[in-house]
């Protein structure tokens, strides 16, 4: 498996005003790096521009200024260049749950029998092995995330985007989740970009968290994560879990009082005790 | 599962028979002119006493009706996906196809007729104007209703406009086309009625401007002509639903 370096440069973003309000700035002057196999996390509040930094380096949106590099060079034409999970999984509802798994390597033009083959194994490996002929409606959350995230990885991505991948589930099964995504990351090798709001996701997850201010989305502060791997769930009671847990929580913190003006009252409160 | 069912087709159907027995009842005891309102009773007896010549214009009219509708589902398509596609025909022709809902479609029928005889054509192309507007209105809101993280999802794999139409658009439109196309088959046997009242060698339409125009006038040949559409649009209205449950075979039962 392969991985590539992803890295932004002076990355902006400006949206044209409607109806006589201003343009707003999504994003500005975002420097970021992922080193080729690195995981790499980017947390703020809601509405800081995480999901427009994302969508740019998908190449779905074009940035206003700055560029992308990877594996060194500017890639303006990034559509294919990554596999995407966005926030909501995005299954399709008239294909079965291995249809939709295999709909990159449809896309792709592989045989059928080729994609198939190569599918089946990994629902195993994803816990999926019995639901492959399921309707995305009969499973629960949990599950069509893991088929969402199978979807991401099955045509072998050198570069993987997570836009808060399990955002919309409940504590319990994210936290499942999370430590099921350890254990199956092992083999699985590519550079990531990981978006969340998610203090203790990005830093068990990580390898490096990028800190986002709220609009305009700029970098606050980059923490090293630096934890041994492979990591496990237990991770999180440990002291340099919790110490860099807080560290990236008064980061993120300083960035928001630092703005406040900027700060949606109520939207930070979940995240960010007093 | 069966007393749901009960639930659902028992009701309409008492309230159905008991409005048919208060008919047989009142023309019973009220003794009215049979050729005015002819008891339920009749209007079966003489249907089917005459079954040898409603049985071939049952024939005409549906082939009318589902000749029409399918004319209406092919033009509804390409003008939809070319809405969908292109904002410059949305912009232009969109707004067109819902103001021309204004003119009224039985005003079109001597039109049709003078600009397409006596035979099949004028038929079919009045069905498919009537029906054609809830299919096409079905189809464009159902392509605009496509989940746009799942298009965006489709574009960083590449996949070309064709591929987002057939394997995003379409797939989504399906639940609000086949709701279109329900509405538009309460029409279609409405509609090939008309363009034959106005001018037709044979069909259902013809039928009843006979029994209507015959003396002595045969109303019961008229209400059983009524009954027969109804129950001709039933059956069509089932075959489509039961289209639609092969054509969508994801969706959640109940």
């Amino acid at each position: 498996m392969t991985a590539t370096s992803l890295e932004l440069r002076g990355l902006g973003k400006r949206f044209r005003g409607h109806g006589g309000a201003g343009d707003v700035v999504a994003v500005s002057d975002v420097d970021m790096d992922a080193r080729a196999g690195e995981f790499v996390a980017l947390i703020g509040p809601s509405g800081c521009g995480k999901s427009t930094v994302f969508n740019i380096v998908a190449g779905i949106e074009q940035p206003s200024a700055g560029e992308i590099r990877i594996d060194g060079r500017p890639v303006t034409d990034r559509l294919g260049a990554s596999a995407y999970m966005p926030q909501r999984d995005a299954l399709l509802s008239w294909r079965r749950v291995i249809d939709n798994v295999t709909l990159p390597l449809e896309l792709r033009g592989i045989s059928k029998r080729a994609a198939l083959a190569k599918a089946r194994p990994l629902l195993d490996r994803f816990g999926l092995s019995e639901f492959g002929r399921a309707w995305p409606w009969q499973l629960s959350g949990g599950m069509r995330q893991r088929v969402a995230l199978l979807r991401t990885i099955i045509a072998d991505p050198a570069l993987i985007l997570l836009d808060e991948p399990f955002g919309a589930l409940d504590s319990i099964t994210r936290a499942d989740l999370q430590e099921w995504l350890l254990r199956a990351w092992g083999g699985v090798g590519a550079t990531v970009l990981l978006v969340t709001h998610d203090i203790d996701e990005a830093v068990l997850l990580a390898d490096r968290v990028y800190v986002m201010t709220p609009r305009p989305g700029q970098i606050a502060a980059v923490v090293d994560v630096g934890l041994p791997r492979p990591r496990t769930a237990e991770l999180r009671e440990s002291d340099a879990f919790v110490a860099l847990a807080r560290r990236v929580r008064h980061e993120l913190h300083a960035a928001i009082t630092a703005q406040g003006e900027f700060a949606e009252p109520g939207s930070l409160a979940a995240e960010v005790p007093p | 599962m069966n007393s749901l069912r009960l639930r659902t087709w028992l009701p309409p159907t008492l309230v159905l028979a008991a409005a048919v027995a208060l008919w047989q009842l009142w023309v019973s005891v009220s003794h009215v002119d049979p050729q005015l309102l002819p008891g339920p009773w009749q209007v079966v007896w003489a249907t089917w006493d005459d079954r040898d010549n409603i049985w071939p214009a049952i024939g005409v009219t549906t082939e009318e009706a589902i000749l029409g509708l399918l004319a209406a589902t092919a033009v509804a398509f390409v003008s939809a996906v070319a809405i969908d596609s292109w904002l410059p025909v949305r912009r232009g022709l969109y707004p067109l196809i819902i103001t021309s809902q204004t003119i009224p479609m039985i005003a079109l029928a001597p039109l049709v007729l003078i600009w397409w005889g006596f035979g099949l054509v004028p038929k079919v192309v009045l069905v498919a104007l009537f029906s054609f507007f809830p299919i096409a209105v079905g189809l464009v809101q159902g392509l605009a209703s496509s989940d746009p993280d799942a298009l965006n999802l489709l574009r960083t794999m590449r996949a070309s406009r064709l591929a987002l139409l057939v394997r995003v658009r379409l797939p989504s439109a399906l639940p609000q086309f086949f709701t279109g196309l329900k509405i538009s088959v309460t029409y279609a046997y409405g509609a090939a009625i008309v363009a034959e009242f106005v001018g037709a060698e044979q069909g259902l339409g013809l039928y009843m401007y006979t029994a209507a125009h015959a003396a002595p006038v045969a109303t019961n040949l008229v209400f059983g002509a009524i009954v027969v559409i109804a129950l001709l649009t039933i059956l069509l209205f089932a075959l489509v639903a039961g289209a639609e449950r092969l054509a969508m075979p994801w969706k959640e039962r109940r």
